[in-house]
Order: C-alpha cells, then structure tokens, then sequence
C-alpha cells in the first residue's frame, strides 16, 4: 500500500499509509481465493463475511461490499487500519501459507474510504422499535459497538461519554497519523444517525451513577475503558519531563496540543525524548514525539525485537522513521535538575533467561552494566489499570484484583443485574477489535435479556 | 454548549463565574470541582465548586485570572456559552461531626470553602473561618461565610483588616480567639496551602488540603496530576483532591505545578497590537 515517504512524514500529522486506488484494490481482491470453508471470518472477533465482501471488490461493486462489512462491524475505516489482522483474519488466510496473505484490512479499509468519498452513508435496516432503553458508558471501541448492534436490533440507544469528544481511545490515544479523527467523527456520526443520543461531558460514576442510571433505563453497558496509567515504580518518575502516555497521547491528540499555540493546551518541544515499552502505545507515543520535533528519540525496551508486542507494521514505520531502538534495556532511575526538570536515564543492560509464565524468554539484568543517556523527556508506555469511577461509585458490582470489572467472556454479563462490561474496563489495556468484540457478544446477550424483560 | 449566567470580577482578579449545567447541579457536593473548556480551542481546566443552586440548575465557581485560558474565561459575559462543563469530579470532602473544625482558605479558596464550612455547620460541627488575603481589599464573601460558621477572622499581610502578618501567626491567632480546633481544612493557593501544613504539624492538628494540579481530563486516565502523599503517588482527580497536608511532598508539588508556565503566559503576549511579539 502506498505510504507517505518517512522524511516527508515526519514533519507532519498526516496519515502515513495512503490506501488503496480503485485498481491496486480489485488487483488484491483477485487473490482471494474464495474459501468454502473461509478461516478468516473465524479469525475475525466480529466474524465479517470477509470472503463476502472482497467478492464484491472483485466485481466492482464496492457499495454491496460495504453493506456486507457494515452488517457485523460499525466502524470498519477504524478497524481496517488498527486492527492486528496478522494476528486474526490475515494469519489463518489459506493464500498466505505461501507468501503474503490477501490484505484484507487494507480491503476493508478500501471500503469505508469508498463510501465516504461517495458522500452516502446507506442505513442498513432497522428491526422495529422494542421500546426499551439502554444506558451505554463510554463513547470508544466497545461502547460503540453495543449502540450500534442494539440500535439496529430496535433499542433505544443513549450513550454517556466523560470527554468533550466522543470515541474514546480512537480520538485521545490514536494519534491522527495513524487514524485521522475525522475518520473517527465520520463512524462516531454514522452510529448517530441511527438514532443513538450522544451526551459528552458526562461521567457515569460522578455526574449520574450507575443505580440512578438503572431507574431510567432497562441495561446499563459499561465500556468506560482505561484508568490510571502505570508507572515503572523508579525514582524520578514525578520529575517534570516525565508523562504517561495517556497525557503525552491525549495532550497530542484529543487536546491539539501539536498544534499549541493555536490550541491552547501546550506540548513541551522535547530534544531528546525516551519513550519505555514496547506496545503499539510506545510506537505511537514515539513517533508523536518526532514529529513534534524531537532530535533524537528512543524506545527502551527490556526484552528484544522479537517479543516486542507492537504490531509488526508500526514497528517498521518506526524504524523506517529514525526511532533508535534500545533492546535489552531496562530504565532504573530517571534524574532531574535542581528544577526538578528530568535531565538524564539511567539504565541497565539484560540478557535474555529462561521463560516465563508467559512463554517468552526472562530478560535479567547484566551486573555492573548501567549507563546514562542524556533526554529531556520520558514517555512511560507500559500499560494502565481499568477505569475507577464505576467500580468505586457502584456497590455490589464485583471487581478483580486490578480494579477491572468482573464480567463472563461470552456474555459480558457482570455480577449486578442488568449491567454488561467489556473492553478495557475488563480486561486491562488491549486492542480496539478485541473491545469491539466483547461489545458484540454483549449486545447479543443484553438483547436477549431486554425481549424477556417484563416492562 | 453550556450557558453562562453570571461572570463579574469580584475584588481585582478573582471573578465569581455561575453556568447553567443542571446535571452537575444535581449531584455536586463541598470538595467538588469541574473541568471546562472557555472555547473550542481551549484547554480544560479544574475549576474548585464554591456554590450551587440544584433547582435552578446553575454551579458557581471562583476563578483567578492568571495564564490565557483563565483570560479567556474572564472576557466572557451572561448569555455566552462555553463548550465543555463536566462534573462534580474529585470526592467530595469528607464531612462528619468532628467537634471544632478551623476553616482556612485564601485567594478563590474563599470561595471553595464556603460550601464545605456550611455542610461542617449542617452536621453539627462548630466551624470557624479564617480568611487570608494580601490586603482588605482582596477578601470577599464574608458575609454567606457569617452565616455558615461562629465567626470569620481576617488575616492580611498589610494588615488592613483583622490580624497583620502571614499564616505562620496560626497558633497565636488561635490562642488570642480562643479556638482549639480538632481538624482544619485549608483551600486556596499551594503556598497557603502548604505554610498552613507546616505550622499545622508543629501544633499537632490534622490538616485536609484541597490539592491544585494541573489536570487534563479528571477522570483518572492521564495521571498527569500524581502528587507524592505519605511516600505512596496518588492521582488527585480520582484519589482525592483532598489529602492530609501532613503527608503531601510539597517541594515536589510546587515544581510539578510550574511545568507550563511559560506556555500559560504566551497567549497574553499575542494581542495582534504590532508592538507584541
């Protein structure tokens, strides 16, 4: 797929991937083989007819391939740039097991680009009005998922959302390189018009609780995402300088603050910006930095290449970009001026051990290896607890051993009556299409439930 | 949009700023505070809650104009809207009966303290009120804070009304009125804040401050606003805003709340007048 040259890109917030023409589209349609038994729509948390829709590409008749996506996936500009496909849908297609898989992301998000473009948005059918009423918390990956699944299944959708702009992570942690946010407002507004009331500023737990929501409304969805960010528990992490990604993140994005002083909220020009973890979240954190200007900027990564969780293509446009990779290294101190302005890390080298829990090799620390590197600024990407306000302000509501919402895999149903969860609420930080996924299986349940419920 | 119904500088540089948002109204409490945005382009900002009207659906903050956004905030007039007003955020302070309770507070603090000295009343407490402020000219409310406590002492620096001098005097204005508070609570500015913490610790009383960071969205997600309290980092929109002031590393506190300094100041610089930079 074409992309924006890496020195061109690196001076702007544009989006670096280009998309598909119309022809480069049909030509990687055509290699689909059209599986009788396809993989791939199992490999999909929201199981698209994906073989459906790339034969609609093949025929050129891209309108009936978005109605096929739009039928079990909102937000498919969304997921077709951000979702893990080498993970799901791409990893078990047959094509791939010599050479490259079909790109069905790129396909998906051929689609959505298309219709936007083609200026009408078509309204799949609605099943007849139920009557009844849900209360969904948190405008992001999940919760959008529910009120589109709900609303067209006949419900009476409100969605609540603490910030002033709806699509939670998609518009404060997705930097506009990665996916524009008037994509996100595009699919944010596409739900609305399918009758969803949309109230912002609105934060379930304080404004309003969950108990005095159930006297309005037959269920309540809490997808109200993540918390508190985790910091690495080194000295020197409240020096000035040093951010979590969500502030460095949502500064950037939500806020514009790379666009300061034009917006108000302000982002400090780091030189020399060290970014630890290695998840999507570092990349994105990472590469905002050097486009905000930064000199020189590295990710500090305990483990290898190998184990980095980011996915494989951010990875690359990474490098591609100048990020400097520090493997096997882990931050241990961060050291500041009298000011208490962060002037330089200190870390230490690893090797990698034995494995883990988790399959992958320890990294331990190589004793006596520790070196200083000079930076003015810290991104901490390591990961985040699930959001506090609900578990706090709602009783009875069960809540694991990291503050996430208890709630069943498959039905998203939580220990209260009447109340489903998903996304990162439940499960700590994942991925968009996973949230989307639990957003899916819960509205089938909660569906269920309100066609029982006695009125 | 959220209706503004009342935005008037009280004494020089502090406004008294009332918005039309009844869903905060209906749950807000002493300790609260909101964030809002003056326009599109606008940072949000925590504002502490010093009044409210739940029937008529109005919340009523104090506000120093200091960087661009509170600027912003100060050109707006009745009948103006303002894009964001979210809230109430933070836990409300912790109200009880605990005997003799000492209200400080200076600068908007005045303000945020008014509603938590009238529900320390309500329960039972016997609430006094100490104002501080630069000269007489710069205290105001006085008389809703009569209503809400036993009496209301003054302390200026100029010593144009009440006792002369800083809150360093605390143990021997308390001596001279006669007071022997079981808890106090301070709300105003970090320095008063913090002078108050350290003269509190010597004289062995609890002391709850209402913490002022910089905030982004308030809901605990950016933790932009972590403190230091009793060794342990606390995110103030979620954990608190309310701390023992015995507790708090305030060195580091202060330092994290210049971080933007510079920037706050730079938009007052651009006027479009050929003489600004």
């Amino acid at each position: 797929m074409p992309k924006q040259e890496p020195f061109e890109r690196i001076k702007n917030f544009d989006e670096v991937a280009l998309g598909y023409t119309e022809q480069l589209a049909i030509e990687e349609a055509s290699r689909c083989l059209g599986c009788k038994k396809p993989f791939c729509i199992a490999g999909c948390p929201v199981a698209i007819d994906i073989p459906g829709f790339i034969e609609c590409i093949v025929a050129g008749d891209f309108g009936a391939g978005v109605k096929k996506i739009k039928a079990t996936n909102a937000l498919p500009a969304v997921c077709g740039r951000v979702c893990p496909q080498e993970d799901q849908c791409e990893k078990v297609c047959v094509v791939g097991k010599k050479g490259d898989p079909v790109a069905i992301g790129r396909l998906e998000r051929f689609l959505a680009d298309w219709e936007a473009a083609s200026g009408e948005l078509e309204t799949p059918e609605m099943a007849p009005r139920t009557g009844k009423k849900i209360a969904i918390v948190g405008s992001g990956p999940a919760g959008i998922t529910v009120a589109n699944d709900l609303a067209l299944l006949g419900h009476e959708v409100t969605i609540f959302e603490a910030l002033h702009d709806a699509g939670g992570v998609l518009t404060y942690g997705i930097p506009e390189f990665r996916l524009p946010k008037a994509i996100v407002r595009r699919e944010v507004d596409y739900v609305r018009s399918l009758g969803v009331t949309l109230h912002t500023d609105y934060i379930v737990g304080k404004t309003k609780k969950i108990d005095t929501l159930l006297k309005e409304f037959d269920a309540v969805f809490v997808g109200a995402g993540a918390g508190l960010p985790w910091f690495m528990d080194i000295p020197g992490e409240n020096l000035n300088g040093v951010y979590s990604a969500n502030e460095y993140l949502t500064r950037c994005n939500l806020m514009k603050g790379f666009r300061f002083p034009e917006y108000d909220t302000p982002m400090k020009r780091s030189s020399n910006v060290a970014v630890f973890g290695g998840g999507n979240v570092a990349m994105d954190s990472a590469r905002t930095a050097l486009r905000l200007g930064a000199d020189e900027v590295h990710i500090v990564y305990r483990r290898s290449r190998k184990e980095l969780p980011a996915r494989l293509e951010e990875v690359e446009n990474a490098e591609e970009e100048g990020i400097v990779f520090d493997f096997l290294t882990l931050p241990v101190r961060l050291i500041g001026n009298e000011h208490g302005w962060l002037t330089e890390l200190e870390c230490l080298r690893m090797e990698l051990g034995e494995p883990d829990d988790s399959g992958r090799r320890r990294p331990v620390p190589i004793n006596g290896s520790e070196f200083r590197m000079k930076v003015d600024a810290a991104v901490c990407s390591i990961g985040n607890s699930p959001n506090p306000l609900i578990p706090m302000t709602t009783p009875g509501l069960e809540v694991g051993r990291r503050g996430n919402i208890v709630a069943d895999e498959e039905t998203g149903r939580t220990s209260r009556e009447g109340i489903w969860a998903g996304g990162d609420v439940v499960t700590g930080a994942a991925t968009v299409i996973s949230a989307m996924g639990a957003g899916r299986k819960a509205a089938q349940d909660t569906h269920e439930y309100l066609l029982k419920k006695k009125p | 949009m959220y209706e503004v119904v009342e935005r008037r500088m009280i004494v020089p540089n502090l406004h008294e700023f009332t918005v039309m948002a009844p869903q905060v109204a209906q749950s807000v409490e002493a300790g609260n505070f909101v964030i809002l945005r003056p326009d599109e382009y606008g940072e949000r900002i925590p504002l502490s809650v010093a009044d409210w009207d739940r029937a008529a659906g109005t919340v009523t903050s104090i506000f120093m104009q200091v960087g661009g956004s509170t600027a912003k905030l100060a050109r707006l007039k009745p009948g103006d809207t303002i894009p964001t007003y979210a809230g109430p955020l933070g836990k409300e302070t912790e109200i009880d009966n605990f005997g003799t309770v000492l209200c400080i507070a200076g600068c908007y603090g005045i303000g945020s303290i008014y509603p938590v000295a009238r529900a320390l009343k309500q329960a039972g407490n016997k609430v006094y009120a100490l104002l501080e402020a630069r000269s007489s000219f710069l205290l105001y409310w006085q008389d809703k804070l009569m209503q809400a406590s036993e009496d209301v002492i003054q302390l200026t620096r100029d010593g144009t009304a009440g006792y002369k001098g800083h809150i360093t005097r605390l143990g021997e204005i308390l001596t001279q009125q006669q007071i022997k508070p079981d808890l106090i609570i301070v709300n105003g500015c970090t320095f008063l804040m913090m002078k108050t913490s350290k003269v509190t610790e010597r004289l062995a009383i609890k002391t709850i401050v209402n913490m002022n960071p910089i905030m982004i969205d308030g809901t605990g997600m950016c933790g932009v606003c972590r403190l230091t309290v009793g060794g342990k980092v606390k995110f103030a929109c979620v954990d608190g805003p309310d701390f023992d002031g015995h507790e708090i590393d305030w060195e580091e506190f202060l330092k994290r709340r210049q971080t933007y300094n510079p920037e706050e100041v730079q938009p007052l610089r651009r006027s479009g007048c050929a003489s600004h930079f």
